[in-house]
């Protein structure tokens, strides 16, 4: 076996492989933040608040009702997207016409209640989650073992943020999409129904954080502190890649994963804190993020 | 960030402190020199530095409007420079709490030079992001502590020959640099320099082709908070004799911002008031522990929703005056 400056390639391939797992996360969570943020004007705080919550959700589908991983893959995304239609009906629709620092700061509240009710009722250890039996053991690909369930977790994040590109930049709902973001009055007077555009918006914005909890649930254990660091590093994907584009989101993304994977093996101190060091180049250089459309 | 919909136009300010700012200081001042008398000490002293930090906050939010989401690195950072100073290199406690004040003035410029050049979320989002890396440097630095945190922290002699092993020797020192911290931050708000800042926040354009160099003061605003913060962060550390990474945490930012928006941003008193109250809560519901989280978050999402000016904010309007 060949070996790369004296790290043995399974090393290698093995934090590549977490880095592109982490990737995956970074890509649909920080596709859901550009996405309610497209339309809505809004950093959604409570993101990973609700990334957490779509993880609880499944893990009780199956303690409490016996339901399995697969339909809570569905379920969980509906349970948390209407959740969140609910927020946003009730308390984020009375904030559009004030300044926008507003909403991060009622979403942050938003997620301190999640979060905390969570601790309180399930404490911070972490429960687990078996992997579904479909996925469980893996592949010996000659030089690494890869686990099943974590190549599904690539799979199913590509595909998950290749079909919302799709649904957005080629269809006819997109278009609505798209318009609106620019010129919401405008796409009003056409006779399009905005604000239920806007609440649909935000609850498939979160239904996309609840789909990366229950993926993420076997993974890591489902502890309620799970989001809360996360979705920093997400807000700093979502700064270097800048959310002027979808498929910006997505790249910068498994871009990000990949690079922390690397970090880890070449100087592990420094893979905590590589994303936002690249996030201060990338301010210096090109402010407005890497796809970002200049303000 | 100014309360856009209940806006009635800028309050006019007087040059010089008004009679009735004068007044409350001065009831204030009193009231702070009984205090100890009254209450726990340490208490009191955690409520003094929080108020200097909301206060210090303030001033970039409330004044600069500039939502910070990473306060916490400098009153955390101050912290720890300060613990390391008196601890591992004897320092007297006036010498540790400047140098920690110092190390936060110097973050604030790093951190503040790249964060500005982004604005409104963004610029929320870029100082959360690098809070989180300094919390992290916190986390893994051989100084440190981990997990630990930097305990014992010796309380020392101030200029080397008064003891502050005694809370009440401590308290008065403690009332010293955080009244005089928030008077200083009273003065910075009504200098020319202040003026210029509101200015800024109206309306940005304006400032620019009226030839202010906005990037120069929002970055100036910006080191100056980070200062002040620090300055609370040190003297905390030298209060409870420990810098722990709840101090760089990321919920420390949201609390300061909590305050602040309590209390009411923009101005002068709310802060103080904002942070005395999420004290004093955070120190009656310790037993409840996690509650206490569910509460801060719902007290964020009422003064969201329906309470944006603060506390003070509406009783300013209710006199007429600017508090």
């Amino acid at each position: 076996m060949f070996e790369l400056l004296g790290i043995p390639p399974q090393v290698l391939l093995g934090q590549l492989l977490l880095g592109l797992i982490n990737g995956s996360f970074y890509a649909v969570l920080s596709l859901g933040l550009a996405v309610i943020f497209g339309l809505l004007n809004i950093i959604n705080f409570a993101h990973g608040a609700l990334y957490m919550a779509g993880a609880f959700v499944g893990w009780m589908l199956l303690n409490y009702l016996g339901i399995g991983y697969w339909p809570a893959l569905i379920l969980a995304p509906l349970i948390v997207g209407a959740f969140g239609i609910v927020l946003e009906r009730t308390m984020l629709s009375r904030l559009y016409h004030l300044d926008h620092l507003y909403g991060l700061l009622l979403t942050f509240g938003l997620a301190l209640i999640i979060q905390g009710l969570f601790r309180n009722y399930y404490g911070i250890s972490g429960l687990p989650y078996q992997i579904p039996a479909l996925l469980s053991g893996g592949q010996n690909l000659g030089f690494m073992f890869l686990p099943n369930y974590r190549a599904w977790v690539v799979v199913a994040s590509v595909l998950v943020c290749f079909g919302t590109w799709f649904v957005i930049e080629k269809t006819r709902l997109g278009a609505y999409l798209r318009a609106a973001t620019e010129n919401p009055a405008l796409v009003g007077a056409f006779g399009i129904n905005v604000p239920l555009l806007v609440m649909l918006t935000y609850g498939f914005g979160v239904a996309l954080a609840g789909f990366a909890g229950v993926l993420a649930a076997p993974i890591y254990s489902v502890n309620p502190n799970m989001g809360a660091d996360l979705i920093i590093v997400v807000f700093a994907v979502v700064v270097i890649g800048g959310m002027g584009s979808i498929m910006g989101a997505i790249v910068t993304g498994y871009m990000l994963g990949l690079i922390e994977g690397l970090t880890r093996v070449f100087y592990p101190e420094g893979s905590a804190v590589v994303i936002f060091v690249i996030m201060a180049i990338v301010l210096l250089i090109k402010p407005e993020g890497l796809f970002g459309r200049t303000a | 960030m100014a309360a856009q919909d209940t806006d009635t136009g800028p309050i006019p300010q007087a040059a010089g402190m008004s009679t009735l700012h004068k007044i409350i200081f001065a009831v204030l001042l009193v009231f702070l020199i009984g205090l100890p008398f009254m209450v726990y000490p340490v208490f009191a002293m955690k409520v003094m530095t929080f108020a200097l930090f909301a206060a210090a906050f303030n001033l970039l939010l409330g004044f600069g409007g500039l939502l910070s989401f990473g306060h916490a690195a400098y009153f955390g950072g101050a912290s720890y420079i300060a613990a390391h100073a008196a601890k591992v290199w004897g320092l007297t406690p006036e010498l540790a709490v400047l140098s920690g004040t110092a190390a936060a003035a110097v973050l604030g410029l790093l951190i503040g030079s790249l964060s500005i050049r982004r604005q409104g979320i963004y610029f929320a989002m870029v100082t959360l992001a690098f809070a989180q890396m300094v919390y992290f440097i916190a986390l893994q630095a051989p100084f440190t502590g981990g997990e630990d945190g930097i305990q014992s922290v010796p309380r020392g002699k101030l200029f080397g020959f008064i003891s502050l092993e005694n809370n009440i020797a401590l308290y008065f020192f403690v009332l010293t640099v955080t009244f005089g911290g928030i008077l200083f931050l009273y003065r910075i708000v009504h200098s020319p320099f202040g003026q210029v800042l509101k200015a800024i926040r109206e309306n940005e354009p304006r400032a620019i082709s009226l030839g202010y160099n906005v990037n120069r003061y929002k970055l100036m605003v910006f080191v100056l908070s980070a200062t002040f913060s620090g300055l609370a962060g040190a003297m905390k550390s030298q209060v409870f004799q420990l810098a722990s990474l709840t101090d760089v945490h990321w919920m420390m930012s949201g609390e300061v911002v909590l305050m602040t928006l309590l209390g009411g941003m923009g101005t002068i008193f709310g802060p103080l008031v904002g942070g005395a109250i999420i004290v004093t809560m955070q120190n009656y519901l310790a037993t409840f522990g996690a509650w206490v989280t569910v509460i801060q978050g719902v007290i964020f999402v009422i003064g969201v929703l329906l309470f944006r000016e603060g506390i003070i904010g509406v009783i300013a309007r209710w006199i007429k005056r600017p508090l």
